[in-house]
């Protein structure tokens, strides 16, 4: 008989956390207790060199505990356990993991007071003040609130990309994407402004994310906004038109070649977060037609309200009137928007919602930008996923994990290309789907929308019909 | 308008519903035993793994049953009257039809050992079976696994997933040896044994050993090793369901026997799927063909019969998938385990063993048999068009990039594996750019 023993019968992939993953968990939740301590001003000496450390070691920990748990398994699809552990199946923790997040954004937003932000000509304490020193660094001015959200994005989504792009290490398209939309955030996102925001520290305030571009940024056109462009000097007038230009010229034109996921999973900064921080609860996004309804319904009501609001501030600016029909401007267009969808919708629902609803929330139901360039890349554009002849097992994968709740299964199943104007391209149903049936591709506009079942018969029991 | 009642709910009994819903009125009844809704089969292995939970495997949303006026009936048929028409079943109702349809599917085979019986023993096949085995996962350290197929690979795979020890027995010389070439065999060998399954080739299952609680604790071998266990998985094949059909006039012989349009020898009952066994098969097929896409396309075909269009199976070029541990497998065409007289093949690996292309062409006209791609995917409807038109071995390779599927950025191994071709043959085939409009020629649209 001939007997061959593997090499080590002990199976790796499951010996519950290793001592890598236990050493990165203790560094980083190390770090994190440095932080809550500064939120309540219960450090006694905090300086630059604490923040760094603690800074440096929420980002190593977490680096240190994903090299812990990918790195010794074989390179593939690790989706094993997803629906027995309670983080990524709505259990406990998620819930207690969505109740500190949403907090924390509703003080952000809300009451930065409670963050330690100080008043005017008083200095900062708390969480803020512990981000001072280096707030100090880059641009000469004591933090904001603004300042330490952007810097645990940041960070965030740089230690939590690397996660991601070792637990798909077999996937270039995962890691391309992935170290690009991270380091547009790590670059034009944080370093540049912030940078930019130093040199011209005298000159009032304009966003200086490129990226960043309208309606998802929807004070552009505000009138405090394009008054300080204009004033801002030839960096301002720069701004202005770089914005326009990127929301008329430029969006439209590279959504018409790749899809929206140049934008929507390569460089945005909210799918980013999604991408990265979100990826654990990307298989909670309910997949049911109901829900397909409710999204097309708010996202583009959000695109009306925030063309509304757009169009009330121009003609603010350029007539000179605070009110439009009687109503002011400010209460009735700009601050409800900004609140609501801008803060409540996009912060606090949208990521403190993660371990709920999923993690792309906003970007579904709320986010304009989606929804400008969902209807090019529906309508015109070259992009699609193309489903493989008949080789769909209809097992499911796809739809699970599709962040953005597409049934892509009720496509792949009838042998139709998935055409959706909500498909941000992440690439993740082509990445799980175990028979090889689904490929993103940029191709001719024709025989993009396959109307048949490819191979056998004609299938009209399409999805579209059972919208009516 | 006639009344259509359907046993079986799986991929075959769907499809022939669903299709006759297309097509006509006619009043449409599913009865199954295994669950209400269908579900996906194939992604058993998913649900136990923790990748979907078992409403994740349900291809259709609840409504979709309502709104198409499919009625489900949740049950088993115990008995069929084929001269009043009628069935019965386990709850005591009874059920009339006008047309019948057998998609009853295919049960685990167990081959008659001593101590298939005990506690522990189990094939895969449906939701009983994955319960059975979830029930008993805490207690299992050590899993034996017997047979080596698509369905013991996987059930390996879920154990493995879930921290037990796996040892797989396979009797054959290589791994899946009635449906692999040798070369490809030995390289997922491999991938199977850096998965850390304890693989034993060439070796039989003698007896399965319990203790004095009727529970499996061990199994013997042909050449007489023990091996301790907790849990023994028969997976040695599967075979029709017909049990509950025997001793009726209804002809059956491995399964239910039918001619090329799904009849029975009994007017107005047809059968598809897992379960059905063609008298005269199609050339180069198997009587019995127990996958996934030929239960679709039965069912697809006969639901055209059953609404008026009498339609003969034509199945097309034989295709089918599936994935071991990381490596996805892709067959398009006739690869078979040993060469024909007449054929040629060429066999490319990857340097890091994880991908494979195998070739086979006709010597003499050179015309492409087919192709198996492992870790590469490749477009269906390439070579569907390719076989179709009889298309030489050049011609498949000088386009090859048109069927490339792998996502964007991903390295080109096509290109590696024609230059090993053009070496190995002495032939200057030239390779030419993806080309959309070539592509839009065979995709149908
Ligand atoms: C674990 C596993 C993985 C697989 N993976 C693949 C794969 O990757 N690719 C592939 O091509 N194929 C795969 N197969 C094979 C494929 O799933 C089958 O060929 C296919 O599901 C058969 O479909 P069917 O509709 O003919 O029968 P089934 O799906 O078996 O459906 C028959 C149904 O009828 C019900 N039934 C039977 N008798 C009665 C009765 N008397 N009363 C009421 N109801 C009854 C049964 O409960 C069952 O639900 C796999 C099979 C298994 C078990
Ligand atoms: S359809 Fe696929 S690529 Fe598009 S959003 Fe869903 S998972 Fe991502
Ligand atoms: S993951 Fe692949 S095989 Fe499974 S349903 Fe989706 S497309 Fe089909």
């Amino acid at each position: 008989m001939r007997k061959e023993e593997s090499l080590s019968i002990a199976n790796p992939d499951y010996n519950g956390l290793g001592a890598l993953p236990k050493l990165g968990t203790t560094i980083g939740l190390l770090s994190i207790i440095v932080f809550v301590m500064a939120s309540f001003n219960l450090l006694e000496e905090a300086n630059s060199l604490l923040l760094g450390v603690s800074l440096g070691g929420t980002f190593l920990g977490i680096v240190l505990y994903a090299v812990g748990i990918y790195l010794n398994k074989s390179a593939g699809i690790k989706n094993d356990g997803v629906f027995h552990r309670q983080i990524s199946n709505k259990g406990l923790i998620a819930w207690l993991i969505g109740i500190v997040l949403t907090g924390y954004y509703i003080l952000l937003y809300l009451y930065p007071e409670y963050l330690g932000l100080a008043a005017e000509g008083d200095t900062n304490t708390g969480l803020i003040g512990f981000f001072d020193p280096l707030s100090m660094f880059f641009k000469g001015q004591p933090a904001s609130q603004w300042f330490v959200y952007g810097t645990f994005y940041t960070l965030a989504m740089l230690s939590l990309g690397i996660k991601f792009m070792l637990k798909y290490r077999h996937n270039r398209y995962q890691l391309m994407r992935t170290s690009v939309v991270v380091l547009a955030q790590l670059l034009l996102a944080y370093l540049l402004p912030e940078i930019l925001e130093g040199l011209y520290s005298g000159e009032a305030y304009f966003a200086k994310d490129i990226k960043n571009i309208w309606p998802l940024n929807y004070y552009f056109f505000e009138e405090w906004h394009l008054t300080n462009m204009v004033d801002g000097g030839n960096l301002g007038m720069f701004y202005l038109v770089l914005g326009i230009f990127m929301f008329l010229v430029f969006t439209p034109i590279i959504t018409y070649y790749v899809g929206k996921r140049w934008y929507c999973s390569w460089i945005c900064g909210c799918g980013g977060l999604a991408e990265t921080a979100g990826d654990p609860f990307r298989q909670l996004s309910s997949k049911s037609l109901k829900s397909w309804k409710i999204e097309r319904w708010m996202i583009h009501t959000v695109l009306v309200l925030v063309t509304l609001m757009t169009m009330a501030s121009l003609y603010g600016y350029f007539s000179g009137n605070s009110e439009v029909f009687g109503l002011s401007i400010y209460t009735y267009f700009t601050k409800p928007y900004g609140l609501f969808i801008g803060a409540i919708f996009s912060g606090v629902v949208g990521v403190g919602f993660y371990p709920l609803l999923g993690s792309r929330v906003w970007c579904r139901f709320g986010c304009p930008m989606a929804a400008y360039i969902g209807m090019v890349q529906r309508f015109k554009s070259r992009f699609r996923i193309t489903t493989n002849g008949s080789q769909c097992i209809s097992c499911g994968n796809c739809s699970t994990y599709c962040e953005m709740g597409i049934d892509v299964r009720s496509y792949a199943q009838k042998g139709q290309n998935i055409v959706r104007s909500s498909c941000v391209g992440c690439g993740i149903c082509a990445a799980v789907c175990p028979r090889g049936v689904l490929k993103l591709e940029n191709g001719p506009e024709k025989g993009r929308i396959k109307s048949e079942t490819s191979l056998m018969g004609n299938d009209d029991l399409d999805l579209l019909n059972q919208l009516k | 308008m006639s009344k259509i009642v359907i046993i079986g709910n799986g991929i075959s009994g769907i499809s022939t519903a669903r299709h006759i819903r297309k097509r006509s009125n006619d009043e449409i009844v599913v009865i199954s035993a295994e669950s209400k809704y269908h579900y996906s089969r194939t992604a058993l292995m998913y649900i136990y793994m923790g990748h979907m939970t078992q409403v994740h495997t349900q291809a259709y949303e609840p409504h979709f049953w309502e709104k198409n006026r499919i009625s489900l009936v949740h049950d088993f048929v115990e008995s069929i009257q084929y001269e009043h028409k009628v069935l019965e079943l386990k709850s005591g109702t009874k059920i009339s039809y006008d047309k019948l349809v057998l998609a009853v599917g295919s049960k685990s085979n167990m081959f008659g050992w001593p101590g298939q019986d005990l506690e522990g023993v189990q094939g895969l096949y449906g939701l009983q079976d994955l319960n059975a085995l979830e029930a008993m996962t805490d207690s299992i350290e050590h899993a034996v696994i017997i047979g080596g197929g698509l369905i013991g690979i996987e059930l390996c795979e879920m154990l493995l997933s879930r921290g037990k020890k796996v040892t797989f027995l396979v009797r054959e010389k290589w791994f899946w040896k009635n449906v692999l070439p040798e070369q490809e065999a030995r390289m997922l060998e491999r991938h199977i044994r850096s998965h850390h399954v304890n693989l034993v080739m060439g070796e039989e299952l003698e007896e399965i050993i319990g203790n004095e609680k009727g529970q499996a604790c061990a199994i013997k071998t042909k050449s007489g090793e023990e091996i301790a266990c907790q849990f023994v998985g028969l997976t040695v094949g599967v075979s029709p369901n017909i049990d509950f059909l025997k001793g009726s006039d209804l002809s059956l012989e491995r399964g239910v026997l039918i001619n090329q349009f799904f009849e029975t020898n009994i007017p107005d009952v047809y059968s598809i799927g897992d379960c059905a066994q063609f008298s005269e098969p199609i050339f180069g097929r198997r009587p019995i063909e127990q996958v996934w896409y030929t239960g679709r396309i039965m069912g697809e075909t006969l639901a055209k019969t059953l609404t008026g269009n009498r339609t003969a199976y034509q199945p097309g070029f034989w295709f089918n998938s599936a994935k071991f541990f990381d490596i996805e497998y892709q067959t398009y065409g006739t690869v078979l385990s040993q060469r024909l007289e007449g054929e040629k093949d060429l066999y490319w690996e990857s340097d890091d063993g994880l991908k494979a292309i195998h070739i086979v062409w006709e010597v003499e006209t050179g015309k492409f048999k087919g192709i198996n791609s492992f870790g590469i995917r490749l477009r269906h409807e390439f070579f569907n068009k390719y076989l179709e038109e009889q298309k030489t071995i050049t011609e498949v390779l000088s386009h090859l990039m048109d069927a490339k599927f792998d996502p964007e950025f991903y390295t080109n191994y096509l290109d590696q594996f024609i230059l090993q071709f053009n070496q190995q043959n002495a032939t200057q085939i030239r390779v030419k750019k993806k080309n959309w409009s070539r592509i839009l020629k065979f995709i149908k649209y």
